[in-house]
């Protein structure tokens, strides 16, 4: 159980890439859960591809790539909701397919690139060094520092936009805030946890705490224990088994969310038969 | 708190510049209960939001508490018909009042012992204080109704603006509400209410009749006659006791 990871470098620095991708996918899925922002939040995950490509075709830091990619996602939603009667989604959607659609001609018409398509999508787990570990304990500590900052606000917000206007806060100014955080985790992650997984880590935690918890801070607590565990047990069964690491611990985060859904119905039957 | 609560001179109210109710000259005094009555699409919900700082006016004058109503919103609450994320919040039901006293402290400072005593006041007017550690989620329709009406009450604002507030409410919930408006009247706050129940305009000291204009403007025993009833909802109808009668069909002949 613990073996893998006592004499194995690569397997402890995923382990530790794992749990810091966790922790803050913790914070931010629980605001993506809450206010209803998977669609925004998948629209990053994979809108980050061109970017990303463009900056290997130029030889500049992916990361530069992926933010530029994520930039041009949001300010493209907000300009189109902003010049025409759109909804938000259809923007998004818009965006979304036109970015990865560009992603993948990019992607098809580089033959150096090719290769890196499956890291792009899926990441390097195993391959996380240790600026990559310094990154992600950067974007950590923001995202906890913006989370405790704006408690009030983004709580606010996910209960009901116009009480936060009413309470004389900036509405607009806190939902950028949030979207910029959910930016800022998909891009430091995607290179641990690929950019199609990241958003996998982004929802099943933080819905496993949506199921559980009673209050909003042991939701993002059960999320982080499930983020957590998913990365033991995903990196134990890609060891043992060979699988991809990324992947293995996406899946193991999406049972244990299968699971608790059936111990949730179950005890809810079980509640209603005993009253 | 300042003895007026809105004052609207040729106001025009609607969306994207277009008007859906216009004509509104209004004086609302502190401690004193207005009714918006009207059909669906007549502009309450639409002038309610407006004077809550959440549209701009199409055109005219507001002020809201002696000031623009863009500064004045913190002294406003706010009640929405509609609460989308309430079945999803990992919230309890007193954690949702608590809600309401965010705006009465710094970012960081805790809750006072004066906070924690409204959000009980306000639990208690509305009967739900042996519901507080209940997820929200979990509670009836009817439930959930009572827990924001409290939140409003807990924010101790100068001007309630409340959307079908007894929508949903049994009738204990409707007396618990009606008491809680003549405590918020008594408090001094201005209560401004958009309603198809009769019974409950009919307790307010000034009715506003609203079909895209202003139809008829007082004490609703000398507004809500059959002719001014009429032209407000289209249809014939008269008040028999609390409840309105149809009498006859509206012809455009």
């Amino acid at each position: 159980m613990i073996d893998p990871f006592l004499n194995n470098g690569f397997m402890q620095r995923a382990l530790f890439a794992g749990i810091l991708v966790s922790l803050t996918c913790a914070v931010v899925g629980t605001y993506v859960v809450l206010r209803g922002m998977a669609f925004i939040g998948d629209a990053l995950a994979h809108g980050v591809l061109p970017g990303v490509a463009m900056a290997t075709i130029l030889g500049l830091p992916t990361m530069l790539g992926a933010a530029v990619g994520a930039v041009v996602m949001i300010g493209g939603v907000g300009l189109i909701t902003a010049r025409s009667k759109l909804s938000n989604d259809t923007a998004i959607g818009l965006l979304f397919i036109g970015l990865l659609a560009l992603g993948v001609v990019l992607v098809s018409s580089s033959d150096s690139l090719t290769g890196d398509l499956e890291a792009i999508l899926f990441g390097q787990f195993l391959g996380v060094d240790a600026t990559d570990l310094l990154v992600q304990t950067i974007a950590l500590l923001a995202v906890c520092a913006i989370s405790l900052y704006s408690a009030r606000p983004f709580l606010l917000l996910c209960f009901d936009i116009d009480l936060v206007r009413t309470m004389g806060y900036k509405a607009q100014w806190y939902h950028r805030l949030m979207l910029l955080m959910i930016a800022a985790t998909v891009v430091v992650s995607f290179q641990t946890v690929g950019s199609l997984l990241v958003f996998g880590m982004l929802l099943a935690p933080a819905g496993v705490g949506a199921l559980l918890a009673r209050r909003i801070g042991s939701m993002m607590l059960w999320a982080a224990g499930t983020g957590v565990l998913s990365t033991y047990f995903g990196l134990l069964a890609s060891y043992h088994f060979s699988w991809a690491a990324g992947a293995s611990v996406v899946l193991t985060a999406v049972a244990i969310f299968f699971l608790t859904l059936v111990f949730v119905s179950v005890r809810k039957s079980l509640t209603l038969v005993s009253a | 708190m300042t003895s007026t609560a809105v004052v609207a001179r040729r106001l025009a109210v609607g969306y994207g510049g277009r008007a859906v109710l216009s004509g509104i000259d209004a004086y609302l005094k502190a401690g004193g209960s207005t009714a918006l009555v009207g059909s669906n699409g007549s502009g309450k919900s639409t002038l309610l939001k407006t004077l809550a700082g959440l549209l701009p006016p199409v055109s005219g004058a507001l002020e809201i508490m002696g000031g623009a109503v863009t500064e004045m919103s913190h002294k406003v609450a706010y009640l929405s018909q509609f609460h989308p994320n309430g079945f999803v919040l990992p919230l309890c039901a007193v954690d949702v009042v608590r809600m309401a006293r965010y705006d009465q402290r710094g970012r960081w400072a805790r809750r006072s012992q004066t906070d924690d005593a409204i959000v009980a006041e306000s639990m208690d007017m509305m009967k739900i204080s042996n519901l507080g550690d209940i997820p929200l989620r979990d509670l009836s329709g009817g439930q959930q109704q009572r827990v924001y009406l409290a939140q409003v009450l807990a924010r101790r604002a100068g001007l309630l603006l409340l959307d079908e507030p007894t929508a949903g409410l049994d009738a204990p919930g409707r007396a618990a509400y009606m008491e809680a408006m003549v405590f918020e009247r008594e408090r001094g706050a201005a209560i401004v209410t958009a309603t198809h129940d009769v019974a409950e305009a009919s307790t307010c000291d000034r009715v506003l009749l609203v079909a895209g204009r202003i139809v008829a403007d007082g004490p609703p025993a000398i507004v809500m006659t059959p002719e001014n009833l009429l032209e407000t909802f289209g249809i014939g109808l008269t008040k028999v006791g609390d409840h309105l009668v149809v009498t006859e069909h509206h012809h455009d002949h």
